[in-house]
């Protein structure tokens, strides 16, 4: 908000939880934030917003946090962007932090979008670096144009300085042993907000096959149209499974329905940084070389020569993908692959 | 009679862009623009809903006077009107300024047309992916707001969305008017039809509304009323790759690129 940008003291970091327990990205904003908190020369809290959950507490107490800001309410039984960004809002204006940080989950991103315009500030959406300028901003470093860009965002004239991170780009800190950050307990008057958006039930993903995710794994092998017919893609497992790799796919055949939408690698699907990434039937649109291009060693098999893949690749096979993957998959076999890799 | 709202956005089209191979850098020049693709998922749900019950759908765009092309394309896949909010005072908005100015064409629209149920958002863009604006409308104007909705049905009164989440899926009921934005790829958008285009050029389909018709506080749009500004953009250097590109016998080029990546340590054998 607009006015005396002087008082507004103090990071926090948005405690996001889910089935009990604080979500990892959350865990991970803590180390960024305390290295700024630290440059800056003022405090780093938690903010934690929950109702008959107190163990939450404990799973964060141990981590490099000054204080945690503890709001706990019948209201706040389940997640509801409505009152938890009202509960937020309150926050803010009574402890007026000079930043405030969320993890850029579906949660963190929806419940931060509304949060800025209740409380008119602005708001970098995931983030991948944040830098204390000599001024005292923080320069909010995010990607943009399908990560063919990095652009600097701050926040001079409005506080809180607000922004989502991306998930795993920084690494849950160390617990200090002994350490115990003060609690602060917080009673916030919700009861006359009714949220008139409930979640009424929940449906865990059930998981259709034991191959990674392709963001969870060091090595990636993705398929795409090339290979021709959903039927192909059983040799991408396959190839997957004896690399001990995580599998993608490109939007065409997601859009196509061959594979669902979380394995799709891109601008629109996920970003992945293996060490190697093997590329089957993908001509390499910029959507897809968005989410990839930052992997160590970038392998391609492609029918067509002048794919544009194999501008974006270590290695290259020119030749049919079907073929190829299978001959891949016979000489693997003949070798003991480490299974740490 | 149910009257949703579609926010869509133009965006760049990503399948032009290119690379250029001797900087690094994107190259922008010359793209082609085209409706955000998770703008297009949420105008074909808007457009089953209307199937399905009956009603209105307004489409409504800010930017620039040459984004009518899209809102003629959005009139051409079955939406019934469609407003530009167009000023130069709007420019370089970002998403709290956009939040904004969207916020204050929702009540303009429902005095002028009568009050909404639904406003729809796309997850995202492409372009500058925030996933904000949706939820920033919600907050201005304190709707509810259920984000990443891949299904709807409308039930006494109420919406009950599937919302996709990392874990599973939720199901999710709002009174109405609420705010939803819907996940990318979840359904397939319909092609715009020849009559369809045609009753885009029929007088007062499209609409084009400046600041001053919103009567917007001009200190909170555009670029000078954007709490955030761009300071810099680094162009992101790719990596050099080998390049190594190999044609003729699949059995010796798999031998060979087994090799390079034994060499490059990325695969590891057990001697």
């Amino acid at each position: 908000m607009i006015g005396d940008i002087s008082q507004y003291k103090g990071i926090w970091v948005f405690l996001e939880h889910r089935n009990g327990h604080v979500r990892e990205p959350s865990l991970q904003l803590i180390s960024k934030a305390k290295e700024l908190a630290d440059k800056r020369g003022v405090y780093l809290a938690g903010v934690l917003l929950h109702y008959g959950n107190e163990s939450l507490i404990d799973e964060v107490i141990g981590y490099p946090l000054n204080k945690i800001y503890v709001v706990e309410h019948p209201k706040l039984k389940n997640y509801s962007p409505e009152l938890y960004a009202e509960a937020l809002a309150q926050l803010i204006n009574i402890y007026k932090p000079e930043a405030v940080f969320f993890a850029a989950t579906k949660n963190g991103r929806e419940l931060g979008g509304r949060l800025h315009s209740i409380i008119e500030t602005g708001l970098a959406a995931d983030c991948t670096d944040f830098q204390v300028l000599p001024d005292g901003n923080i320069d909010m470093i995010r990607p943009a144009f399908g990560h063919t860009i990095l652009a600097h965002i701050l926040c001079k004239k409005h506080r809180p300085q607000m922004a989502s991170a991306r998930p795993g780009v920084f690494e849950i800190p160390q617990n200090i042993s002994g350490h115990k950050a003060e609690i602060i307990k917080v009673n916030l008057d919700l009861d006359k907000f009714n949220p008139r958006a409930k979640m009424i039930e929940f449906i865990p993903k059930k998981e259709e096959s034991d191959i990674p995710l392709p963001d969870k794994a060091k090595i990636v092998v993705s398929g795409g149209y090339g290979l021709g017919k959903p039927e192909n893609f059983k040799l991408i497992e396959d190839l997957a499974k004896l690399l001990n790799a995580g599998m993608g796919a490109s939007r065409k055949v997601v859009d196509l329905g061959w594979i669902p939408k979380d394995r799709q690698v891109g601008q629109t699907g996920k970003t992945v940084r293996p060490k190697l990434y093997i590329a089957v039937g993908i001509s390499g649109a910029v959507q897809h070389l968005a989410g990839m291009q930052q992997s160590s060693i970038i392998v391609a098999i492609n029918k067509d020569p002048e794919a544009r893949i194999f501008k974006a690749a270590d290695y290259g096979i020119v030749g049919d993908a079907v073929e190829i993957v299978s001959e891949m998959i016979q000489q693997f076999n003949q070798l003991k692959i480490k299974r740490s890799s | 009679m149910l009257r949703v709202i579609v926010c869509i956005k133009e965006v760049p089209r990503a399948d032009q862009l290119e690379i250029d191979p001797k900087t690094g850098t994107l190259k922008r020049a010359g793209v082609e623009s085209d409706i955000n693709p998770p703008d297009l998922n949420a105008l074909e749900m808007a457009l089953q809903l209307k199937e399905k019950y009956g009603g209105e759908i307004i489409v409504v765009t800010m930017g620039p006077p040459f984004f009518r092309k899209s809102l003629e394309k959005a009139i051409g896949m079955g939406a019934d009107r469609a407003i530009l909010l167009t000023d130069r005072r709007m420019a370089g908005a970002d998403t709290a300024a956009t939040a904004y100015t969207l916020s204050e064409a929702m009540q303009r629209i429902s005095e002028e047309f009568g009050k909404y149920d639904l406003i729809f958002f796309g997850e995202e863009t492409t372009d500058s992916s925030t996933g904000h604006i949706g939820p920033g409308v919600a907050g201005h104007l304190n709707l509810p707001q259920i984000t990443y909705v891949s299904s709807i049905e409308l039930k006494d009164n109420k919406v009950i969305a599937k919302r996709v989440v990392e874990d599973g899926y939720e199901i999710w009921e709002s009174t109405l008017p609420a705010v939803i934005t819907v996940n990318f790829g979840s359904n397939i958008p319909r092609q715009p039809t020849i009559t369809g285009l045609l009753k885009a050029k029929r007088a007062n389909v499209i609409l084009e509304w400046n600041a001053d018709y919103l009567k917007l506080d001009i200190t909170k749009i555009g670029l000078a009323g954007s709490p955030t500004i761009v300071s810099k953009i680094d162009n992101v250097i790719l990596p050099k790759r080998k390049n190594i590109i190999l044609t003729g016998n699949t059995k010796d080029n798999v031998k060979q690129l087994i090799d390079y990546l034994i060499k490059d340590g990325v695969i590891e054998i057990d001697s």
